[in-house]
């Protein structure tokens, strides 16, 4: 078998298929440029191309497709949130993400293995109950449970009642799962530049010329662009680049760190978090375990980690699985997350004609790329956002019409 | 572990300490009342240069000021919000 594989690897009759075409130089004018090559960008190039037949678009990154936080993330895919607009969003996307292998054509690892997430006091029973009710009537699998059946989903969690948290319930979403993180943003260019679009990398978007309320030119370190317009979607960087284009963003960019422990043989099949100890987790098919939990404390602009978070993370992870106290950690890192107020992303329209915003994603944007690209296309394509979208937009801020997933967002991905 | 000099404590882990904002005067000039609300309320400072921030030491209830840099988390300066910390009364403590 190892023999055969390489013999494959290296036939001639079998040759590497390149994903995407290298190193063009830019074009004077595209019809849309969209900045930052991440899951959301390469999916609205995808999604413009192959809803909208619109391909002269330019994907510009300032370092390597998909090295942002969609490399970075823990990769959960939910939709148990509280508001009927968070709701219908991301289990929109969660519906998306089970047809992507078929649609790239290659494996994204999709695994619904389920979501537990554990109550240790009455104010996340409330909680509970109001996000089983309301996601029960839109119709996503969620429910509350006891803690016999909490013992059956995961065998290994500590129910002692003698620890400082004791679990009370839990909540347990079957629609819960996960994905390979960089098979999304490879899937998405792929398609997109077998269309026409095309892929820039090492392409920093430094300022834009405005005239009349339209960005009319897109500076970068390799020259000038004219453009039709332009969409931003580069996560941790949201302010900066919005700030150039003379918008302010209501975001505060925070730290946000996870790790993952050496292999175990499978001991635990959904994704298990807790808000109270603000730590999840889950167990990866190749046996880690990913543990990780809210943004930093304070707003940075840095991918550093830290030994504070680490001991966090130990000392929360080890009350729920105490086997865990024995782990090394294999891997250590930071991603920039945009958090807004709300926690909920801001999408759309701008104050100028023809620039849209995909920003705020916070410590969520990985699960809804695909909803998130795709509405974003149309609402590129026909300059309306559409109705899943529409309470997203950077305008509700003045109305203090807030779409408030804090409760549902702030401790777990 | 990152060490906030504490101008009441001296030197102290971050572990202690609470990030309440970044202070930025209010806007007395605006003509849209809801608008100068809404911008005072969610849209913060948020650049990647020095800002200064209150923040609280949490074990002895004092409130100091920090200038720090937004990309290097580097601490430039460090004093008490003497301000903050009489209005909440908690400014004696031995
Ligand atoms: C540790 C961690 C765990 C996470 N866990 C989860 C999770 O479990 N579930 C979940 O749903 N979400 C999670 N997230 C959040 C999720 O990763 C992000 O919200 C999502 O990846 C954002 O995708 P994006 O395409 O918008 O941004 P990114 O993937 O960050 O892409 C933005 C791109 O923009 C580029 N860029 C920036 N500035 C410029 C410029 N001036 N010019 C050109 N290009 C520029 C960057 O190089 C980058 O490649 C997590 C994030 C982190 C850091």
């Amino acid at each position: 078998m190892p023999f055969g594989l390489l013999k494959y690897g290296l036939s001639r009759r079998y040759p590497a298929e390149p994903h995407f075409s290298a190193g063009k130089s830019l074009k004077s004018h595209y019809d849309v440029v969209i900045i930052g090559a991440g899951a959301h960008g390469a999916g609205m190039a995808y999604y413009l191309a192959k809803y909208h037949g619109i391909t002269n678009v330019a994907l510009l990154d300032k370092a390597y497709l998909g090295g942002g936080n969609s490399a970075r993330n823990t990769a959960v895919i939910r939709s148990n949130y509280l508001t009927e607009t968070g709701v219908n969003f991301y289990k929109e996307s969660a519906r998306l993400y089970q047809d992507l292998s078929n649609e790239f054509g290659y494996n994204i690892m999709h695994e619904q293995r389920g979501q537990l997430t554990l109550a240790h006091n009455d104010t996340t029973l409330r909680n509970f109950r109001w996000r089983a009710e309301i996601g029960k009537h839109l119709g996503t699998n969620i429910e509350m449970v006891d803690r016999q059946t909490i013992k059956e989903l995961a065998p290994e969690l500590n129910l002692s009642e003698n620890v400082r948290f004791p679990i009370l319930a839990g909540l347990w979403h079957a629609d819960g799962a996960t994905a390979r993180h960089d098979a999304i943003v490879w899937g998405y260019t792929k398609g997109a530049c077998e269309r026409g679009v095309e892929l820039h990398q090492l392409t920093e978007v430094e300022d834009f010329t405005i005239e009349n309320g339209r960005v009319t030119e897109v500076k970068t370190n390799r020259g000038k662009i004219s453009c039709g317009c332009v969409v931003q979607a580069v996560a941790g960087h949201s302010s900066l680049i919005a700030a150039k284009a003379g918008i302010r963003l209501p975001i505060q960019t925070y730290p946000l760190q996870a790790m993952v422990t050496q292999n175990y043989k499978p001991l635990l099949t959904p994704h298990v978090s807790s808000p109270q100890l603000k730590v999840f987790t889950h167990q990866t098919s190749r046996g880690e375990f990913v543990i990780g939990s809210g943004a930093d404390d304070y707003p940075l602009y840095s991918s550093r980690a830290t030994l504070e978070r680490k001991e966090m993370l130990a000392s929360a992870i080890i009350e729920l699985f105490p086997f865990l106290q024995h782990a090394q950690i294999l891997r250590q890192w930071g991603g920039i997350a945009d958090v807004t107020p709300d926690y909920s992303p801001i999408m759309g329209l701008s104050p100028l004609k023809n620039y849209y915003l995909n920003a705020g994603w916070g410590t969520y944007g990985f699960k809804a790329a695909p909803v998130s690209a795709k509405t974003m296309a149309e609402c590129v394509a026909t300059g309306k956002p559409p109705a899943l979208i529409e309470d997203f937009a950077l305008e509700r801020f003045y109305r203090f019409k807030q779409v408030n997933e804090v409760g549902a967002t702030a401790e777990v991905h | 572990m990152k060490i906030i000099p504490c101008p009441q404590n001296g030197p102290r882990p971050v572990s202690e300490f609470s990030f309440a904002g970044a202070v930025e005067p209010r806007d007395e000039t605006a003509t849209d009342a809801s608008a100068a609300w809404a911008e005072q309320v969610f849209f913060k400072e948020n650049g990647t240069g020095v800002v200064t921030e209150l923040w609280r030491h949490n074990p002895s209830a004092f409130w100091l000021y920090l200038e720090r840099c937004r990309v290097t988390d580097r601490i430039i300066k460090a004093y008490p919000a003497n301000a903050a910390n009489s209005a909440d009364g908690e400014e004696e403590h031995d």
